[in-house]
């Protein structure tokens, strides 16, 4: 592990002036927020990240899960993930949230893990974690050995000609599904971010992950206030029963009113290059009647777009199986 | 068992008879090629237990750590892991080091009552932190109910998993945790073992949560 200064920042305006400083918030940066250290740590020691500056947010005020004004829920940054999922009102309004968090890493990581790190977790993608071998998010231009080679985990949708890496996180899914948003303080002060437009494709520039910029201090996160009458389900198939990754995963929220789809919102885990929120989906079942031909359609949809690599052509069939039995289980 | 208890030749300790035993069989090649010379094992060099506490390290930072019960003032590198800070700098051993990236839990240790994967901690991020390791669940003549558990219900083999497993099996029990084994199974699977000792493991957990 390289060596780095460790920094304590007093209030998170100290923490985002000084990290307004860095050159860039995305892979290469010389500064990092630190507050679980689950993925950075991790890298560190792999030094796949290697910042000068480590900047404890840790003791800094926003670990507090509390009711949000529009009747949605306020998630601090550092709330830790098991403190999330077994949160009472987690637990009875984002029930998919719970489950997503609950499918993911082990019960000690969980209770390190934080809600903004989660956002940010890197992909498990095997090129990337190995400096010794080339990839275009870790160094930009220097190629993509897992489109040739061991890609059986990574993604079919969302990827490019420069990275197929798959968006590890469970916890992410839901929020997708959610239709969360992200709130920022940056050097030019606060900012909103919808879910969806947080995470970027890789496209030309894989390195690139968010939207976020130096000095970017992920704040919070809020919840919309809950759908009454909305099943909500979070399945994850996976290689053992237990701590592991997806091979594929979905959230679901469903409400079936007079037989038919009233309210539907679908996110796909472990098939995308980032959280996948599939539109193409929830289109396809909306106002439809709710049942298993009409499940297996939205399923077609969501993977009309999907393109195989040389080891992963089972997660096309294999997330569309686990797609239409999350939505058979939230229709029962 | 604070720490390791001091060797003597009535009662040598493991670390102490690997130290020598590893010096001895070096010097032993080393005669093979060269005139016998005297050898120092580190043992007699240094006394047992004497290790660094990083206060030559250039960079290094004071922190306070409530260990079992006890303020420990430490300086240390940056870099140092809580796990490394426990084994090395501390000379608590108890806690293992396995995969060193969190997948396997053998590190598991308590903070602030929490489990947690002390390998992908920073130690400075707990300075004024409350950590419990396997030393301080119970003594050789008191020992803590899980441990008891696992003696009884034989939940271990090669024993390397055994105190990370353990000390996740006590933060188990305040958690939220259905009844049955599957329960048990899922709020276990960070915590890896290769002998598969797991249906004893479970066992003694279940032995435990249901008073027997």
């Amino acid at each position: 592990m390289h060596t780095f200064e460790f920094i304590r920042p007093a209030d998170p305006e100290e923490a985002v002036a000084t990290a307004a400083r860095a050159n860039t918030a995305q892979q290469g940066a010389d500064l990092r927020f630190v507050a679980g250290g689950t993925t950075l740590i991790d890298l560190m020691k792999l030094n796949v990240e290697t910042p000068a500056r480590l900047l404890d947010i840790n003791r800094l005020p926003l670990d507090q899960i509390e009711a949000a004004a529009d009747g949605g829920l306020k998630i601090g940054a550092t709330v830790r993930n098991s403190n999330l999922a077994n949160h009472p009102a987690v637990k009875r309004d984002y029930a998919v949230l719970s489950q997503a968090i609950l499918a993911g890493a082990s019960a000690q990581l969980r209770n390190m893990a934080t809600t903004a790190g989660n956002l940010l977790q890197r992909t498990r993608c095997v090129y990337f974690r190995d400096t010794a071998m080339p990839c275009n998010k870790r160094e930009p231009g220097s190629g993509c050995p897992a489109i040739t080679g061991f890609n059986r985990s990574l993604a079919i949708l969302g990827t490019s000609e420069r990275c197929i890496a798959s968006n590890p996180s469970d916890m992410c899914v839901a929020m997708a599904a959610l239709e969360a948003t992200i709130h920022v303080q940056g050097a030019n002060g606060p900012r909103a971010i919808p879910f969806g437009e947080f995470h970027v494709l890789p496209g030309e520039t894989p390195e690139r992950e968010t939207v976020l910029e130096p000095g970017d201090l992920i704040t919070h996160v809020t919840l919309p206030s809950p759908v009454l009458g909305s099943k909500q389900v979070y399945l994850k198939l996976r290689d053992r029963a237990s701590y592991e990754f997806a091979l594929a995963s979905a959230a679901v929220l469903l409400t079936v009113a007079a037989g038919n789809v009233s309210y539907v919102r679908i996110a796909l885990g472990g098939v995308g290059t980032r959280p996948w929120r599939s539109l193409e989906a929830e289109s396809a079942l909306t106002g439809q009647p709710a049942n298993e031909a009409n499940f297996r359609n939205a399923a077609e949809a969501a993977m009309r777009d999907a393109k195989p690599q040389s080891e992963n052509g089972f997660k096309v069939e294999l997330a569309k199986r686990c797609l239409t039995h999350a939505l058979k289980t939230a229709a029962t | 068992m604070a720490t390791d208890p001091p060797a003597t030749p009535s009662n040598p300790t493991r670390r102490a008879f690997l130290r020598t035993t590893g010096t001895t069989a070096a010097a032993a090649i080393v005669a093979g090629r060269a005139p016998a010379q005297p050898t120092v094992t580190p043992s007699e060099s240094a006394p047992a237990g004497a290790h660094t506490d990083g206060l030559n390290n250039q960079g290094a930072v004071p922190i306070t750590l409530r260990i079992n019960g006890e303020d420990r003032s430490l300086k240390v590198d940056p870099r140092t892991t809580l796990l490394d800070c426990l084994r090395e700098t501390v000379a608590l051993t108890g806690t293992k080091k396995g995969c060193d990236h969190g997948q396997c839990g053998a590190c598991t240790v308590h903070v602030d009552g929490r489990r947690v994967n002390s390998c992908l901690s920073l130690a400075l991020m707990h300075d004024g932190a409350e950590i419990t390791t396997i030393e301080g669940l119970g003594t050789p003549g008191a020992l803590h109910p899980m441990q008891e558990a696992f003696v009884a219900c034989d939940g271990y083999q090669c024993g390397y998993c055994t105190s990370g497993q353990i000390m996740s099996a006590v933060a188990l029990l305040q958690e939220p945790c259905g009844p049955g084994d599957a329960d048990v199974q899922e709020l276990m699977s960070g915590n890896i073992c290769r002998c598969g000792a797991y249906p004893n493991i479970v066992a003694a957990i279940q032995q435990v949560r249901n008073g027997a």
